[in-house]
């Protein structure tokens, strides 16, 4: 593989992985939040299925960059390239995650709906990139799957339950359709990365997940009383690096320890 | 020790000392984690291993645990590989495992496939007490302590226990 193919190929893979992460993070600032225990042990369950894939992702990264000869400059210069200088010292321009997933958790039904949103989407892109041409992350895709099928489900049913329950949740996930509706065409817009290597069958071609995944958000709306949403003015950026300002604020926490200690270990 | 004296098996009945950190009532092969195992021509062991869930934290620490037994036996060169397909299944839990699992007050997963359907608003599957053996449960929660595990409750006994789902 020539030098630029696997550019394009470590960044496509982190950016399977910072999708990963930052919702994964985001998730997970529910821990000992949730509206009643047995929620609270499922949004930061999926966290935790989300975190691992990220960990998957990183590691198959690190590895390509590490044999690679490319001058690439990801979490300083301190020699070797880990799954965690990757994810702890980045920076936010150089974080490839759609701006969908760094949005702030909200209330319930923004977290419920980012995730509903976001859960579709991965579904029939990790169904797809179970063809991949690339044995790692066809792996990777195969395994993630099954837990990303609890994760489409699990959402889907609290969608319902809050759009076709009370009036006071149905405006609740209406807000939340008109905070998150702007962040959705950027997931099935490619970023260079993502058509380099869906042109090598390696990656996805997602705008082609797009029919899917409206079928799948129509049919659950439907189901929930929720109207489709009209055209909203798009926001994208994400996946080149330019981000909403909470990604900042998201990095400034998860980072941390690893800023103010380098190198240090539990 | 000279590893032309250990064949697979021997090895096998090592790695049975292995316990799953999360669920200390099962060891590495009744979980089914351990795919293969090969004795290399240099001498060196090479462990297959493959995760349950993409995030469960006790892999690092089972990778450790495997490293140190067989270093405790004599072997010199460990290499421990992970791979994630084809992807683990709770059908690779040996009768054995399940037996254990239900002594210890997890239900074991049941044989069919059944939770990692799409379908929404399942009914629950059924599930029988691993205490009082009724059958007459019904699922608190579908995630539990672990990402492996989901909640139910006796409808009998009224005791709340974890069953260990399909996955």
């Amino acid at each position: 593989m020539d030098n630029q193919s696997t550019n394009q190929l470590i960044n496509y893979i982190l950016h399977l992985a910072d999708d990963a992460l930052i919702l994964g993070h985001r998730n997970s600032e529910w821990c000992g939040h949730g509206p009643v225990l047995e929620q609270d042990i499922a949004i930061t369950n999926i966290s935790l299925d989300l975190i691992g894939q990220a960990r998957n992702f990183f590691q198959y990264a690190a590895r390509l960059i590490n044999e690679s000869s490319l001058p690439l400059s990801f979490g300083g210069d301190r020699g070797e390239v880990s799954e965690d200088t990757l994810a702890y010292l980045r920076d936010v321009r150089q974080f490839r995650n759609c701006l969908l997933v760094e949005q702030p958790n909200g209330d319930w039904a923004k977290t419920i709906l980012r995730q509903f949103l976001f859960s579709s989407y991965q579904f029939y892109l990790y169904d797809q990139l179970r063809n991949s041409n690339d044995e790692t992350l066809a792996a990777i895709a195969e395994k993630s799957l099954k837990e990303v099928t609890y994760h489409l489900r699990w959402s889907s049913e609290w969608v319902i339950r809050l759009g076709d329950g009370t009036s006071e949740s149905h405006e609740r996930i209406l807000d939340a359709i008109n905070q998150l509706w702007m962040y959705t065409d950027e997931l099935f817009a490619p970023a260079n990365y993502e058509s380099r290597t869906a042109s090598v069958k390696t990656g996805i071609d997602v705008a082609l997940l797009r029919p899917n995944w409206e079928e799948k958000v129509k049919e659950i709306f439907v189901e929930a009383t929720l109207p489709w949403p009209g055209a909203v003015f798009q926001q994208m950026g994400g996946k080149e690096g330019k981000h909403t300002e909470h990604l900042g604020y998201i990095l400034a926490e998860l980072q941390f320890m690893q800023r103010a200690y380098p190198a240090s270990e539990w | 020790m000279r590893t032309s004296e250990i064949d697979k098996k021997t090895i096998y009945s090592y790695l049975e000392q292995v316990q799953d950190p999360e669920v200390p009532a099962l060891n590495v092969i009744d979980m089914g984690i351990v795919r293969d195992v090969f004795l290399h021509d240099d001498g060196s062991l090479e462990i297959i291993i493959t995760p349950t869930y993409s995030g469960c934290p006790a892999m690092d620490v089972i990778s450790m645990n495997i490293r140190i037994l067989l270093s405790t036996i004599g072997f010199k060169k460990i290499k421990i590989t992970q791979v994630l397909s084809p992807a683990w299944t709770t059908d690779w839990m040996s009768e054995e495992g399940k037996r254990k699992l239900h002594n210890y007050g997890i239900a074991p997963p049941n044989p069919k496939q059944q939770v990692c359907s799409e379908k929404l608003f399942a009914p629950n599957e059924a599930v029988q007490c691993p205490h009082c053996d009724s059958w007459h449960t019904h699922r608190v929660s579908e995630f539990g302590s672990t990402p492996c595990k989901s909640l139910y409750v006796c409808d009998d006994c009224k005791e709340p226990f974890d069953y260990f789902k399909c996955h």
